[in-house]
């Protein structure tokens, strides 16, 4: 090695330490870019969750009155014969306004007793009606029952409301706050489990509201929507990645697939409004057409999720069926389905899911309404659960602003169920090669 | 109606043929277990297909309704579902349907024709139009019954950590309007030049103007141009006299609210709005009374012309910003929709309008006695609406 030449390498080397660390930092400036942003997004997530469930928690229990109800034969069942019409129409209002005022004694006068009886939920009447009928040896025995509170005897017990706000300002009147004191003093009003939320549809008293109707309506929606969206997207993927002739029309066919799973959700709410309501004359707000909506939505993400999914079966697997003498369908239906099949199903879950949280086409239908009645079949009229979300997010009064998160977690529950449905069938059947 | 009448089987049938088919499937045995699931799964399709199309087609239309379909604005939304609900729990009915569709798509709805297709009850925020009642002419729907339920007052809002405005509807104008008359009183428009309330009027406070309200789709938005922008527009002389000449261009001064960020388009969620005054002390919120009502504790309305935004206030008519709340119900129906009168007699009973019925708990501005009287004769005779006539 000449000296020329040695110098040459001396210089190469030098250039070449000279630039590393700067070379270092600036990859680990770069790793610590992906890391932020990677931890950003899951401070966000983070903020996500811990605001929902911070807000929404409180609504799984309910204020709710220890009273002794005297159920008396005068006022509900004043012939004795306990005809259910009878005691379908009977005043239980005055049952529970007893029983309050024996706890009560010192309440008089019109405008207190008015101001005693908003303590009580306006729903606790039919719940006590409800199980009178359906038990009539009830009748004129005393019973200790919880009795569900007003919405804002429930904002004030879990502190929601100030209480020392100015009488003006607050929604219930100093001597209803002192008769909640002497009661919660007495041991009578407890926090208890929320049954109502879920068991009940909507309701505009935010006590008695519950999100059963629109989960039903949403669970009846992803079942018609998978009944039809399922099926013709494998059969559509089937017939695109094995049997199609390779010409323009199917390209045309395959862009326009690819272009419908980008079209906004709202789109589709207008045509099935036009197709299914105005063509078909299928009925307004039913799972069913929603389902039909949901699946035209869902229909091309989970053919290009099961066309992934065939592309990934090797060939060998296809060449040794066809070499074994198996015929072409025999060949995909037999091996190249089945093996794909995990795929597929991750496809159409993680469609459907989207699908659960679509309200847009939804309200074109009139799915977003006010439904008291929990849904029994797909063509009652139902809501589903963003649509709820939606509605109570929108409604005055402040009980709502907590059960619109906890109608959020139910929401996020039910995706969160089925993408560990997804995840597990993926672990499940996989086969790697 | 004859074809509604096989409305209830339908449901069965569609059910049974569905079961028929499920059956059928099962009963398909050939080749392997993998090919038995792909050939279920597709002739599951082929069944949920064909019974899909056996039971649509315009003929077959649509399961005889047993419940009532409401539909319209999403201000009435907040009472009719009160009542509603109360009535589906006091009598055998089912509670009513009722969709947010805003008043001009509920009316549109309401008038495309007479059948069960077609909602029997719409809410509005606004008097129904000679063009919608001629709509709903043309399609069949020739008698409807008006219903004014009461009063709702729209309030310009502020956290109750702060004073409260004390505007004049010139104030509410000057500070929202896209255009408004030059500053050195000549008689053309600039585009809106204040930034902070005293410059509007110097007896305001020296905050900078920041209003939330409703978007351009909302009733709400509609209501607060028309009562409380064109109010104040109004009163400019040179403004009004354009209305005789011009009346789109006087509406388009009037109603016209500025884009320069000013204003903050809310979204349609009032309690949004809510929650936003009470972050920022200094901004004004647009919302209806209802809404203040229930929050009274967080923000508190501002005086317009002197007024507070009351409940006596509002029901007497002296608050300036207040509109009236109807509800049209289709006649044809009465009789075919189970329970369409029972709902009728709970909306105008004294327990739910009155002036201390459960419908005034929820934030609605009863009628006056006399009106109300009026209102609940006029629905127990079923008078249909007659716009030439008052």
């Amino acid at each position: 090695m000449t000296a020329d030449e040695k110098r040459a390498q001396e210089e190469t080397l030098r250039r070449v330490r000279a630039s590393l660390a700067r070379r270092y930092r600036s990859e680990r400036r770069f790793r610590l870019f992906g890391l932020s942003s990677a931890l950003l997004g899951l401070a966000f997530v983070a903020f996500l969750f811990v605001t929902i469930i911070g807000n929404g928690y409180t609504a799984f229990w309910q204020t709710q009155f220890k009273l002794d109800i005297y159920f008396d034969p005068a006022v509900i069942d004043p012939d004795g014969q306990a005809d259910p019409q009878q005691l379908a129409s009977a005043n239980y209002r005055a049952l529970i306004r007893d029983a309050l005022q024996s706890e009560l004694p010192d309440v008089s006068g019109r405008r207190e007793m008015r101001e005693l009886n908003r303590l009580i939920s306006a729903g606790a009447e039919f719940d006590l009606r409800d199980e009178v009928v359906a038990n009539v040896a009830l009748i004129g025995s005393t019973r200790e029952l919880w009795i569900t509170a007003d919405d804002e005897v429930d904002m004030l017990v879990k502190g929601h409301v100030e209480r020392d706000e100015q009488g003006g300002a607050r929604r219930l009147s100093d001597s209803q706050l002192r008769w909640i004191d002497a009661l919660a003093a007495d041991g009578r009003v407890e926090q208890r489990f929320n049954v109502n939320f879920f068991t009940r549809g909507d309701s505009r008293d935010p006590e008695q509201a519950g999100i059963a109707g629109a989960a039903k309506g949403s669970l009846f929606a992803l079942l018609v929507t998978l009944v039809i969206a399922f099926p013709l997207g494998i059969a559509a993927a089937v017939y695109l990645e094995e049997f199609a002739p390779r010409n323009r029309w199917i390209d045309l066919v395959e862009v326009n697939i690819n272009n419908l799973a980008a079209v906004p959700s709202i789109v589709f709410g207008l045509l099935g409004l036009s197709v299914f309501l105005n063509f078909f004359g299928l009925p307004r707000s039913a799972p069913l057409v929603g389902g039909l909506v949901l699946s035209l939505m869902t229909l091309p993400t989970i053919i290009i999720a099961s066309r992934a999914a065939i592309k990934s079966v090797p060939p060998s697997v296809r060449e040794a069926a066809l070499g074994l003498g198996a015929s072409q369908v025999q060949t995909v239906l037999h091996h190249v389905v089945p093996l794909a099949m995990p795929g597929m199903l991750t496809g159409a879950i993680i469609g459907m899911a989207r699908a659960l949280g679509e309200s847009a086409p939804l309200l074109m239908i009139g799915m977003v309404a006010f439904i008291v009645e929990v849904p029994q079949s797909i063509t009652d009229p139902a809501t589903a659960l963003p649509v709820q979300v939606f509605l109570w997010a929108d409604s005055p009064e402040r009980a709502f602003v907590e059960r619109t998160s906890a109608a959020t977690m139910v929401l996020l529950a039910f995706l969160l169920a089925m993408n560990a449905v997804a995840i597990w069938l993926r672990n499940k059947f996989e086969r790697r090669w | 109606m004859a074809s509604q009448r096989i409305g209830p089987g339908l449901k069965y049938s569609l059910n049974k043929a569905f079961l028929d088919c499920l059956r059928d499937i099962k009963t398909i045995s050939f080749g392997g277990s993998t090919v038995l699931t792909t050939i279920r799964s597709a002739a599951l399709t082929v069944c949920g297909v064909a019974v899909l199309l056996s039971v649509s087609g315009p003929a077959a239309a649509q399961a005889a309704r047993d419940y009532i379909s409401i539909v319209g604005s999403s201000t009435v939304y907040p009472f009719a579902t009160v009542v509603a609900e109360q009535f589906g729990r006091s009598t055998a009915f089912k509670t009513p349907k009722i969709e947010s569709t805003g008043s001009g798509g509920g009316l549109k709805l309401f008038c495309a024709g007479v059948g069960v297709e077609h909602p029997d009850i719409t809410n509005s925020s606004r008097r129904i139009k000679s063009s919608e009642v001629e709509l709903c002419a043309s399609n069949g729907v020739a008698e409807i019954v008006e219903v004014k339920i009461g009063y709702d007052g729209i309030v310009l809002a502020n956290s109750i950590d702060n004073k409260p405005y004390e505007l004049s509807l010139k104030d509410v104008f000057l500070a929202l309007a896209k255009d408004v008359p030059a500053p050195d009183g000549s008689e053309r428009l600039v585009p809106n030049p204040y930034n902070t309330w005293n410059e509007v009027n110097p007896e305001l406070p020296n905050t900078a103007i920041e209003v939330l309200g409703p978007p351009p789709t909302s009733g709400t938005r509609d209501a607060f141009a028309e009562l409380a922008m064109e109010g104040g527009c109004k009163q400019f002389a040179w403004i009004k006299a354009i209305k005789s000449e011009d009346k789109s261009r006087y509406k388009g001064i009037c109603h016209g609210v500025r884009e320069d960020g000013r204003y903050v388009e809310a979204g349609e969620n009032d309690n949004l709005i809510v929650n936003k005054l009470k972050a920022n002390p200094d901004a004004l919120g647009i919302f209806g009374f209802s809404f203040l009502d229930q929050n009274a504790d967080v923000v508190q309305g501002s005086l317009i012309d002197g007024q507070k935004p009351e409940f006596e206030a509002i029901a007497e008519g002296i608050y300036p910003v207040s509109r009236s709340l109807y509800f049209y119900v289709k006649k044809a129906h009465i009789g075919a929709i189970p329970g369409i009168r029972e709902y009728l007699a709970e909306f105008v009973s004294d327990k739910a309008m009155g002036d201390f019925g459960y419908l005034t708990e929820r934030g609605l501005i009863p009628l006056p006695e006399a009106e109300y009287e009026a209102v609940a004769q006029a629905v127990r005779d079923l008078q249909p609406l007659n716009l030439a006539a008052n």
